[in-house]
Formats: structure tokens, C-alpha cells, sequence
């Protein structure tokens, strides 16, 4: 039912059912918010939204308050004003006073606010808050301290990601969000994925930064460092220089990285390349000679760890491939060293992620051999960022250069990794040719393509019609796995990605990232994926070049003892 | 400060609900549309089981009522009422709210600090008392009060409270 309200003195119309929020975005009228969670029911905590309605006493949070027929609203007025300002007041007033020093200086949402409201003076007592940091996960770094208890993280981690690995904790002035039994991160049920760091407004979440350990090996003569950057990272790192999202500047990347000292710029899409022929070829090994399916994908760190916790009994089902990174990892580590004749252990190996799990996976121990880890530091997008600052790289000022021979050529298939569907459209156009020997009629294969939630298909291979589905997101992922857990059995494969649109949506990409930029960044890999030429992983000349000088052929005892991996049960 | 005893037996994991008690959560569970609405008394069934909430407890309420041991965590960790570690033989909550403050609580706790040689949180090292600072105790009228265990004790002054201890075997 349409019904006329009126905002701000305006006559606007709007639909029964809609909040005040949701009216007033349209109308482009901004109202702050800070417990807000696109596309999940509001929460209503924070009160930053609050507006005015002629005819109610009390001001009303805009985020849950539907509209009525004739109400008159008012966003701004000097009450709601003054009501916003109090909330930023006290929420400061047991805030650190660290914001000079703080991961999130240039991006903090409640500094921000503090600046709009005009807060300029501290009006109430400081109290210094005093939990303690929670530096214990490889991946994350948890502050209670800077925490304004929005309890965001703790929905998405929840709601979105169906691991509640933290919860708010406590009561009145000690509330804080934590993990049961005063445990920390690392012995949590965390998987690493770094949702909650996108969710939060503060710097009560970051990654754990690694920044000086690459400059340190970058100044170091004795070491000899390799970097890799993953199929997303190209479509997302010029925001961190304040360009809007979904511009393309893989060249740009490249140079700026050879600017700053690294011997070597590798593709990750090479390996993700790799991965599709291992795993095109596990599929097709598992279908015909009976192994178990449906195969699940193996990219994503974050979910990998969930399976290791809450479906130990996948684990079997779990594709053997290592991801992309640690296939490159091991690839420069083992293959490349040997060829360069450079002792693997001179060599440091970093890799640039969209993804703070990535860094919980380099540190596997079953991840190196002889003692010696295969990629030594991640650095996710925002790392990546800071660094070029710091070295007073502009990526909007640098002429484009080619990723290093052989392990920087890719096809668009290993790049479309980036997006939710993608491993599966690259495995499917080479899987196709596997079986067949012939190639697709359409590569663009749209249904496992956008970002829903749990995308499905069926397609005819020769003589089987090939059940898949895709997962975005762990609490889709759960779905699909109850469902195959209750006995479905139409579904062969099935790709996950942990994050909510893949890894153009991962837990280390810029600070900011909502559903539009989700869809620009993953449109820059499509418009890719249509431009050029070599679209199928096994047209990769370099990686014929592989099997050709080393591997031999897929699933080979090389590729397994190089590309392959193990999981493990982990009791949470 | 934290009001709650800190943990002295942090692996203490192994307590295990007995059958009976489990099978009564059960029951509880079994009459709302979501099993986690039995929470409260649930906790309540393990507390005067145990005396606290071990954390192998809570582990096994949330499986039992199909949430998480955060769930659980988050409302043990909110209400006083629950502890968190094992406590002495008398536990001492005197209440911090507005009405017993007003009228010297403050005064109350100052004088079972010094008497008892602990702090709030902590108890005694012959584990006889533990002392806790808790929210309303719903007695406003007779503030300030405190509990020792199930038993009320209203209009205290420093001398009531050691008479009251003194009758303490």
C-alpha cells in the first residue's frame, strides 16, 4: 500500500512496511547510523538514528520505525541534533583517546559522527577503559577497548556466517563482546574469515597487521622476495587511494610492487588456474571412480576451518587442492627456487589477499616442508594499501606493468576466482573440455553468477548432468550441507566461498565495502572475463608449460605431493 | 572492577550433568516453541547442582538447548546471580543499587573487606567466604541488605554484620 508522508517539511510517498531509514535514503537524506546491517532485521541498539514525529513524545530510532500514513518526520531538527550529539558524547566518554595512533584514524565511523555533531569538547568525565587486547589469533586483533558495543560483529558472525564465535558479554559498564569462558580468538570457534573487521565502526577489529615484517625483508640484501596478489586484489586496491569501486589496475599494482623492492610479481590467478585443472580432474576422478560427493571446494581458508569444526564428516569430501595461494606458495618455494638455483630458505614469499583467513592458512603447519613455510606474510588489500601510502606510491599515477614469467600468466577464468560463483564457472569450462574434448557453447554460465545467496544448476556433461550449487556465505553453506546431510544426492560439486559475494567481499578488502561496491568490484571481473581472449584455465600456456617440465599430468604423484593437502578434525 | 569471583579453577572441565538433571532441563525445554527459553531455570538446575557454572557446563546446556556456549556465556556473564567459579561455603552478595548505596552500602562492604581480608570477587583461603557485589536484591525498603547464600539480611549496620558472622560456623 502506498501512503504520503511528509520528511523533513518534503511530501514524499512511500510503502506501508518501509522504516523512516529506509524512506529517507531514497530521498537522499542521510541519517547516521552505527548498529545498522544492510539486508538483516535492524537492531535497534545503537540510537544514532533516531528522528522526530510530530505527535510522539519520545524521539524513535529510524532503522526499525515503519512509517504511517501522514506522519511527519524530522531527520535533523535541533532536538534529534542535540540527541545524536549526547550519544557521541557518552560513547566517547569511555573511549581511548589514541585516535592519532589508531589502525582506523582515516576511516573510524564514530570519529566521523563525533565531527558531524560537532563534538568539540569533552563535556563528560573520561574513564579510561582497561580490557585487555586480545592479540592471539593469527588473523585478528580484538580491542574491547575502542568497542561502542553496536554488536554488529557479533550478528554477522552469526547471522551471516553461522559460526558465533563472539557474543556480548557482561553486564552495564563492563559489557564487552568476547568469547565464552573468557577464552581468546585462537581457541575459539573463529574461523578467521574478518567479517566482523568490515562490520565494525571502530578499530575495536583489525587484522593482524604484518606490514613491518615485509619491510624488513624488503631492506634485507640476504632475502630474496616474491609476492603474489590474488585474483581480487586488482579490482579493489585503487579505493584504498580513494578511487570508486570496480576499477580495474592490475598493471598499476604490478609496477607499484616492483617500486617498492620485490624481486618477483606472480599472478595468484596462475595457480587458480592450476587449481581447476587439480580439481577438474578430482571431480571427474571422484565421479567415475566413486569417491565421495558431492566434492566440496577448497579456496576458501575460512571455510575450510568451519568444516574442520562443525562438519568433520565433509572433511572427506573437501576437494584435496590446496588454494591458489599455497599452491604459488609452494610453487616458488619448491619449483621456482630450484629453477633460479636460490636457496628456499633465502627466499621470503609474501602474498596479497583479500582475506585475513589467508593468514591462518600460511601458518598450517602441513603448509611448507623441511621446517620452512611456504608464504611467509599475508598482507590483505588494506595492508597492501598502507604500504603504498607509506612508500608514497600513488596507484592512480603509475604506468602499468606485466606481471613477472611464467607464474604471472593467467586466463580469466583463474580471475574470476574473485567473485562468488567463479571458481565454479572456471572449473565448469574446463571440466567441460576434460570430459567432452570439447568446448562450451556459452562460457558465460549466469546461473551460478550474482549474488545470491545459494545459486544451483544442473549441466549436461556428455552423457551425466552435473548437479552444482554455490554457497556464499557459511550460514548458505550450512543449508546446502544439511540438505546433503539429510540425503540429498542431485549435487556433485559445490563451491563456498566464507565471504558474502567471494573475495571481492573479503574480510581484508577496503574498509567500506557494502553491496554496491560488492557488485562493481565483481562487474570489473566479468568485464575482464568479456574482453579478452584466453578464458578457459586450460588454454594457460604457462600452465601446459608446468605439466609439461615438472607435474607430468594432473593428480599426478608430483602435483600431489606439491598441490595437494589433508584436513583435519577440529573439536570445537 | 569486576564483581564477579574470579576464576580459581579455570580447567575445571570436566563436570558433567548428571542424568537426572539434564532429563529435567529437558522437560523444561520441552514446553516452550524454542528450547532456549529454558535457559534461566536451567541455569538455576546446574548452579544448585554444582554450586557455579562450570564451563563444560555450559558446553552442554547449549547443546541440550540448541544454541551456541556463547548464548549460554552471555547470560551467565550478565546476571550475578550466577558464578562464574566455584565459591566458599557462605556467599556474601551485597547489594551496589541505588537505594542500599544511598544508605551506606558502601560502609557494608568496606567493613566485610577489611574483616574478611579479601576483595569483592574473591573468597577466603580457608574457601568459607566468598564476597560479591550484586545488582537489586528487590528489598529497597530495608537497604541496605545482603544475601549469605538463600537468607536475607536487612538494615545492616557494621555491628549487625558481625553479629550475623559470628553466628557462622
Amino acid at each position: 500500500m502506498k501512503m504520503q508522508i511528509e520528511l523533513n517539511n518534503r511530501k514524499l510517498e512511500a510503502e506501508s512496511g518501509e522504516t523512516i531509514l529506509s524512506v529517507a535514503k531514497r530521498a537522499g537524506i542521510n541519517i547516521p547510523t552505527l548498529c545498522y546491517l544492510e539486508h538483516l532485521k535492524p537492531a535497534g541498539r545503537c540510537r544514532i538514528c533516531v528522528v522526530e514525529v510530530d505527535g510522539r513524545k519520545d524521539l524513535v530510532p529510524s532503522c526499525s520505525f515503519p512509517v504511517s500514513d501522514g506522519m511527519k518526520i524530522h531527520t535533523h531538527s535541533p532536538r534529534v541534533l542535540e540527541a545524536r550529539k549526547n550519544l557521541i558524547e557518552l560513547m566517547l566518554a569511555n573511549h581511548p583517546d589514541d585516535c592519532l595512533y589508531c589502525n582506523r584514524n582515516s576511516n573510524c565511523d564514530l570519529r566521523q559522527l563525533a565531527d558531524q555533531l560537532g563534538v568539540r569538547e569533552r563535556e563528560l568525565v573520561h574513564v579510561e577503559p582497561h580490557f585487555e587486547i586480545d592479540n592471539s589469533s593469527p588473523s585478528l586483533v580484538r580491542d574491547p577497548n575502542k568497542c561502542i558495543l553496536c554488536g554488529k560483529c557479533v550478528r554477522v558472525c552469526e547471522e551471516i556466517q553461522g559460526v558465533a564465535a563472539i557474543e556480548l558479554l557482561g553486564r552495564g559498564f563492563e559489557s564487552f563482546v568476547g568469547v565464552e569462558n573468557n577464552k581468546n580468538l585462537a581457541t575459539s570457534r573463529c574461523i578467521n574469515c574478518g567479517q566482523c573487521i568490515l562490520a565494525c565502526p571502530t578499530g575495536a577489529l583489525t587484522e593482524k597487521s604484518q606490514i613491518q615484517d615485509v619491510i624488513d625483508a624488503l631492506n634485507d640484501p640476504e632475502k630474496y622476495v616474491v609476492v603474489q596478489h590474488a585474483p581480487a586484489i586488482s579490482v579493489t586496491l585503487a579505493e584504498e587511494f580513494g578511487v570508486e569501486a570496480g576499477i580495474d589496475v592490475d598493471g598499476a599494482m604490478v609496477a607499484a610492487l616492483r617500486r617498492m623492492g620485490f624481486d618477483k610479481v606472480f599472478d595468484t590467478s596462475f595457480t587458480a588456474d592450476l587449481t581447476i585443472m587439480e580439481e577438474g580432474s578430482e571431480l571427474v576422478s571422484r565421479i567415475v571412480n566413486g569417491g565421495k560427493l558431492p566434492m566440496l571446494t577448497s579456496c576458501s581458508p575460512g571455510w575450510i576451518k568451519f568444516v574442520e569444526q562443525f562438519y568433520p564428516d565433509f572433511t572427506g569430501n573437501l576437494s584435496t587442492c590446496k588454494s591458489p595461494q599455497q599452491m604459488m606458495g609452494a610453487i616458488i618455494k619448491r619449483i621456482f627456487a630450484q629453477r633460479e638455483d636460490i636457496d628456499p630458505a633465502k627466499i621470503f614469499s609474501v602474498s596479497i589477499m583479500p582475506c585475513t583467513a589467508k593468514k591462518f592458512e600460511a601458518g598450517r603447519p602441513e603448509m611448507g616442508e623441511n621446517g620452512i613455510q611456504d608464504v611467509d606474510v599475508v598482507l590483505t588489500t588494506r595492508e597492501l594499501g598502507r604500504l603504498l601510502r607509506m612508500y608514497g606510491i600513488d596507484i592512480r599515477n603509475i604506468e602499468p606493468e606485466q606481471a613477472d614469467s611464467p607464474f604471472g600468466e593467467r586466463t580469466t577464468a583463474g580471475k574470476i576466482f574473485g567473485a562468488t560463483g567463479g571458481v565454479m564457472e572456471a572449473a565448469l569450462r574446463t571440466g567441460y573440455y576434460l570430459v567432452t574434448g570439447e568446448l562450451m557453447e556459452h562460457l558465460e554460465i549466469t546461473p551460478v553468477r550474482g549474488l545470491d545467496g545459494i545459486k544451483e544448476s544442473k549441466i549436461k556433461v556428455g552423457d551425466l548432468e552435473l548437479g552444482v550449487a554455490v554457497a556464499s556465505s557459511l550460514s548458505k553453506a550450512r543449508i546446502l550441507l544439511d540438505e546433503v546431510k539429510k540425503g540429498r544426492s542431485d549435487l556433485h560439486f559445490i563451491e563456498v566461498m566464507t565471504c558474502p559475494g567471494g573475495c571481492v567481499a573479503g574480510g581484508g578488502q577496503p574498509i567500506g565495502t557494502n553491496v554496491d561496491k560488492i557488485k562493481a568490484r565483481s562487474q570489473a571481473l566479468y568485464k575482464l572475463d568479456d574482453s579478452e581472449t584466453m578464458r578457459m584455465s586450460h588454454e594457460n600456456p604457462s600452465v601446459k608449460k608446468l605439466y609439461e617440465d615438472y607435474l607430468g599430468k594432473p593428480l599426478s604423484e608430483k602435483s600431489h605431493h606439491l598441490l595437494h593437502t589433508h584436513y583435519e578434525k577440529r573439536p570445537i | 572492577m569486576s564483581t564477579t569471583p574470579t576464576p580459581f579453577a579455570a580447567n575445571a572441565t570436566d563436570y558433567k550433568i548428571p542424568d537426572k538433571v539434564m532429563s529435567k532441563i529437558n522437560e523444561i525445554a520441552s514446553q516452550y516453541p524454542e528450547k532456549n527459553s529454558a535457559m534461566l531455570p536451567a541455569l538455576h538446575l546446574i548452579q544448585d547442582e554444582f554450586g557455579w557454572i562450570p564451563p563444560s557446563a555450559v558446553r552442554q546446556l547449549a547443546d541440550a538447548l540448541d544454541t551456541t556456549p556463547n548464548k549460554v556465556y552471555a547470560v551467565v556473564s550478565f546476571y550475578t546471580m550466577f558464578n562464574q567459579a566455584p565459591v566458599g561455603k557462605y556467599h556474601i552478595q551485597v547489594c551496589r543499587n541505588v537505594s542500599c548505596s544511598l544508605l551506606g552500602s558502601k560502609h557494608i562492604v568496606d567493613h566485610l573487606t577489611s574483616k574478611l581480608g579479601i576483595q569483592p570477587g574473591q573468597t577466603t583461603e580457608n574457601k568459607k567466604f566468598t564476597l560479591s557485589l550484586v545488582e537489586c536484591l528487590g528489598a529497597c525498603g530495608t537497604a541496605p541488605v545482603m544475601m549469605i547464600n538463600d537468607t536475607y539480611y536487612e538494615n545492616l549496620t557494621s555491628g549487625k554484620v558481625d553479629e550475623i558472622l559470628n553466628t557462622l560456623a
